[in-house]
């Protein structure tokens, strides 16, 4: 193949352009496990990735499942279910998952809230949908306000095709980075100083990385901020099923149906079944909005982003199934508590301290008093020594943009038990010989 | 404004509705100017001069407006890139915060713009069953292949299991190596077997190799991924005319790349030639337009023909002077009934010393397969940096995990694969043949065509007026009066009216006599009353 590097004919700004992002320690970090992976008998001192936020505690459900309900996976239905199910290209997607979707999504919020499935827009995953909802509600140039610290991949996923910018809200420690109005109002003046559009805040609820829902009053201040300002809310929900503890999880779908639905076409939800269902691989991503011509372009756009009938199809009945999805939704909820709280109590053993959270598939922890300085040049200089000599990959706070230097965030639910048990072990060492040394010093 | 998008809205109908066939203002005055000198169209300039410089005020206007809702339908082509809901400006205020003028022009409540799409959404409202619904709308402008699903069925109901499974059959169904994350742009397994496809596909004259291989959930996002990587907004692609109606939203719409149609002529066949194409780039250049890439596709779509090895060797001199891209789309190279030999892009550089950096392949499963719900696109690249971010752009559109699977276990089955090809390329050899002679039966020729799911056919001495508006009028009897769907080639961007795309692949042989008589109550009146 030829190597050619495009001094010879040229690519486009994006392709060349590094917005991927994928030079940052965030993804540094990954390249680090890809290369030396833990495995407890192959390799037990390689790194074990804790960066990664994947839900691997429950498949074992979904196995059980789709082993006994075989008619989900085949086509020995006859010829017409099968062709239906081939040529099937219908941006509207399949009706039959649509409503599956639907019941699942209302079967999560404990029946607060409605969903239509006509509402309904599939995407090939979440990042698709987010990506979507930039390209329609904001053009290159605007602005989306994030509150901070956010998923590090929205730096990519938001602005690279779309040219739009992210202007954070920042959050802090004082209040337990909760948004508050007077960041909002900072974030929006900020934009609008370096003359940014601001098209509408981007919340991710339950929050990534912070592992916390957000809460009722907040949510309410936040749209009321987004309709005083006459701009759009996009509410990424793709942890909403993974709520394990109290306060109980209030997505923006119940503020909309408590305030009659007024008002409401500047609010939009994301979802996927990439966390709570753990199937990041199947690609079924979803945005719901309370505006049709939102709906309706986000529709023809999906066109870019499909999802397989086939994966429609297998989903549909096993999402349909009432009685397993209350079943799954309830143990999976259990073994990520007892997960939770498992790498609470080894953090606390290791002297470490975590933000109070109830959802997500991670912890985010304060790693402030290691420290050398409390700078994020002292972050990362902790991380990559986290990385290189503990063996751990985490995500430093400075990738998610947190404005605090010291905090990291860390996953439990993407390894077996036994694999966190090590990670925990490797930790409490770590923190022991910090503390001897630091004792030595003084 | 809104007095404006009044009067805009009245001119209308006195529009013979010319922007799915031009691009931007320009073209608007250049199309039918040409039209005049050929001593046709002579009534289309007076009203559409008016609405061209009205054009150009708005897209002048545009740039001071902030994009405001307009709920009501509006007139605004797909294909043209002046937003022009943008200039509605400040209409009554509605509690909704504004769209990106983007979406604005898009979310028209019927993108009845393009024909294409008009009659698609006509026959999914009312499809014909020859004994549920014996006088809905034949479906004849669809470019799907359903002649040999039942081959591809047989397969799955015998091996889906197995396929799904995977490797670890003894233990049961493993959702882990399924669910988990995958490569974004498709897992090496998949990329072997899809470049194995291919080969077979291509009969063995060239080998693909996976590592050159990016998947897309689809070749819709297979080719929006190519333009963002080899263009930047507002810059071209010149493309041979008529071509895929649905290349003008894919590549328009997102990443803003405007497609230059490079006609090509019934008298040579619609085969283009590097003339013409030389032609089309200096027009461009004046224009003021960057050209980045041509795009061809080959076998074409519609028309059916293939390009000649000749032509491919000037292809890649032309591409290589102008130091541009060339992307053929080769989504039916599977799809061949004719004498001649498919000749991949691929084929001929294998065997030359060329630069190939500039030359990128489009691939799927959608035809040759007959899998389109699966979504499965190929960037097939012989460009490092193009691989490089296109592999990463795929996370936008990746290929379902339980379909990867499955289709490996498929396409590694070469022994399916190779009967599957060669039943197919007979099925569609025999439909092709039946529906020539009958459409001969009405007096209706066919253009040449190795090649593809349809026939290109040459209508114009049934229409009225030998003009866009006259194809459209046709378009519309065949669809309210025959009800059978064809693609007009004013939506495929054909300089010379009256020719369309009939696909017959969604039809059985039992259909094909009901479809002549359908379409001879249309032949017959036509004349009747000539």
């Amino acid at each position: 193949m030829n190597k050619v590097v495009g001094h010879r004919v040229e690519l486009s700004e994006i392709a060349t352009s590094n917005t991927h992002g994928e030079d940052s320690p965030y993804f540094a970090g990954w390249k680090a496990y890809d290369e030396d992976p833990y495995d407890p008998v192959n390799n037990p001192s390689g790194v074990i990735q804790m960066g990664l936020a994947e839900n691997q505690v429950s498949f074992d459900l979904l196995e059980d499942y789709l082993e006994q309900h075989p008619e989900a996976s085949n086509w020995g239905n006859g010829i017409s279910s099968f062709r239906e199910n081939a040529l099937f290209q219908d941006y509207h997607g399949l009706k039959t998952f649509r409503k599956a979707m639907a019941s699942f999504m209302e079967q999560i919020r404990g029946g607060k809230a409605k969903f239509d499935p006509d509402r309904i827009v599939l995407t090939a995953g979440a990042t698709a949908a987010n990506e979507l909802l930039t390209f329609i509600l904001a053009d290159p140039g605007d602005a989306l306000l994030i509150p901070t610290p956010y998923y590090p991949g929205f730096d990519r996923d938001l602005r690279w095709r779309t040219g739009v910018n992210i202007v954070p809200i920042r959050c802090d420690s004082s209040n337990g980075f909760q948004v508050t109005l007077k960041a909002l109002e900072a974030a929006y003046a900020k934009a609008e100083a370096a003359e940014m559009k601001v098209r509408g805040v981007l919340l991710t609820n339950p929050s990534n990385p912070l592992g916390t829902a957000v809460a009722r009053a907040v949510l309410e201040d936040i749209l009321d901020f987004a309709a005083r300002k006459d701009i759009h809310l996009i509410s990424d929900e793709i942890y909403s099923g993974s709520v394990f503890a109290s306060p109980e999880f209030v997505s923006v779908a119940e503020i909309v149906e408590a305030r009659g639905y007024r008002n409401c076409e500047r609010v939009h939800i994301v979802y996927s079944l990439s966390k709570d269902l753990g199937l990041p691989g199947f690609r079924v991503g979803t945005i719901y909005s309370y505006n049709n011509r939102v709906v309706t372009t986000a529709r023809r756009m999906s066109s870019f982003t499909l999802v397989s009938s086939q994966t429609q199809k297998t989903l549909a009945s096993m999402l349909s199934d009432e009685e397993f999805t209350k079943y799954y939704i309830r143990t999976n909820r259990e073994r990520l508590k007892r997960r939770y709280e498992y790498i609470i109590q080894g953090l606390e053993r290791a002297g470490i301290e975590c933000l109070q959270g109830n959802a997500g598939l991670f912890c985010w922890m304060n790693l402030g008093p290691l420290l050398e300085e409390q700078t994020r040049e002292g972050e990362l200089r902790l991380w990559k020594l986290i990385l290189h000599e503990v063996r751990l990959n985490i995500s430093p706070g400075s990738s998610c943009h947190c404005s605090e230097p010291g905090w990291f965030r860390v996953c439990f639910a993407n390894m077996s038990l036994h694999t966190l048990e090590v990670a925990l072990t490797r930790i409490y060492d770590f923190t022991q010989k910090s503390k001897t040394i630091k004792s030595l010093i003084n | 404004m809104t007095r404006g998008s009044d009067g805009e809205k009245r001119s209308r109908p006195h529009q013979p509705h010319p922007p799915s066939r031009s691009n931007g203002p320009a073209m608007r005055i250049v199309v039918p100017l040409q039209g005049v000198v050929q001593g046709r169209g002579g009534l289309v300039l007076g009203s559409l001069l008016p609405c061209a410089l009205f054009y150009f005020l708005q897209l002048y206007l545009k740039r001071h407006r902030s994009p405001k809702n307009d709920p009501s339908a509006s007139a605004s082509a797909s294909a043209s890139i002046i937003p022009r809901t943008l200039s509605r400006g400040q209409l009554s205020p509605r509690a909704q915060p504004p769209l990106s003028a983007r979406a604005a022009a898009l979310a028209r409540p019927d993108d009845d713009d393009s024909l294409y799409y008009a009659g698609l959404r006509r026959c999914a409202a009312d499809p014909y069953h020859p004994t549920r619904n014996p006088d809905g709308v034949i479906q004849l402008g669809l470019a799907e292949n359903q002649l040999s699903l039942d081959l591809v069925q047989e397969w799955l109901v015998k091996n889906a299991k197995e396929a799904l499974l995977g490797e670890d059959k003894e233990e049961g169904l493993n959702i882990r190596g399924l669910a988990t994350y995958q490569p974004f742009d498709g897992s090496i397994d998949l990329k072997m077997a899809v470049a194995g496809f291919m080969g077979q596909v291509m009969r063995g004259s060239v080998s693909f190799n996976p590592s050159q291989i990016v998947l897309t959930s689809g070749a819709t996002p297979a080719i929006e991924i190519l333009s963002f990587c080899l263009a930047d907004t507002g810059n071209a692609f010149l493309v041979p005319s008529p071509y895929y109606p649905g290349w003008d939203r894919d590549i328009k719409w997102r990443s803003r790349v405007e497609l230059v149609p490079v006609p090509c002529r019934s008298t040579d066949n619609f085969s283009f030639s590097i003339a013409a194409l030389e032609r089309a780039y200096t027009q461009a250049k004046k224009r003021g337009l960057k050209v980045r890439a041509v795009l061809i596709s080959n076998p074409s779509n519609p028309v059916g023909n293939l390009v000649n090895k000749e032509t491919l060797y000037g292809l890649l001199e032309f591409v290589t002077e102008k130091n541009i891209h060339l992307i053929s789309d080769e989504i039916f190279a599977g799809s061949t009934h004719g004498k001649t030999k498919f000749v991949s892009v691929a084929e001929v550089l294998d065997a030359e010393a060329l630069d190939k950096s500039r030359v990128h392949i489009i691939y799927g499963l959608s035809k040759d397969l007959s899998l389109p719900g699966f979504r499965v696109g190929v960037i097939y690249s012989y460009n490092e940096n193009v691989l490089n971010a296109a592999s990463k752009l795929a996370r936008f559109s990746s290929v379902s995990a339980p379909t990867q699977r499955l289709l490996v276990s498929m396409l590694s089955d070469s022994m399916f694969i190779s009967e599957y090809l060669e039943t197919n390329r007979e099925r569609l050899q025999r439909m092709y043949r039946l529906f020539v002679d009958a459409l001969k039966q009405l007096g209706i020729e066919c253009a040449g065509s190795s090649g593809g799911f349809y026939c290109w056919v040459d209508m114009s001495k049934f229409i009225q007026s030998y003009s866009e508006k006259g194809e459209q009028k046709l378009w519309d009897k065949l669809l309210t009066i025959a009800k059978v769907n064809v693609t007009p080639g004013s939506s495929c961007h054909c300089i010379e009216p009256g020719w369309f795309r009939l696909c017959f692949t969604t039809s059985t042989e039992k259909d094909i006599p009901v479809v002549i008589q359908r379409i001879r109550k249309v032949t017959e009146s036509h004349r009747m009353s000539h």
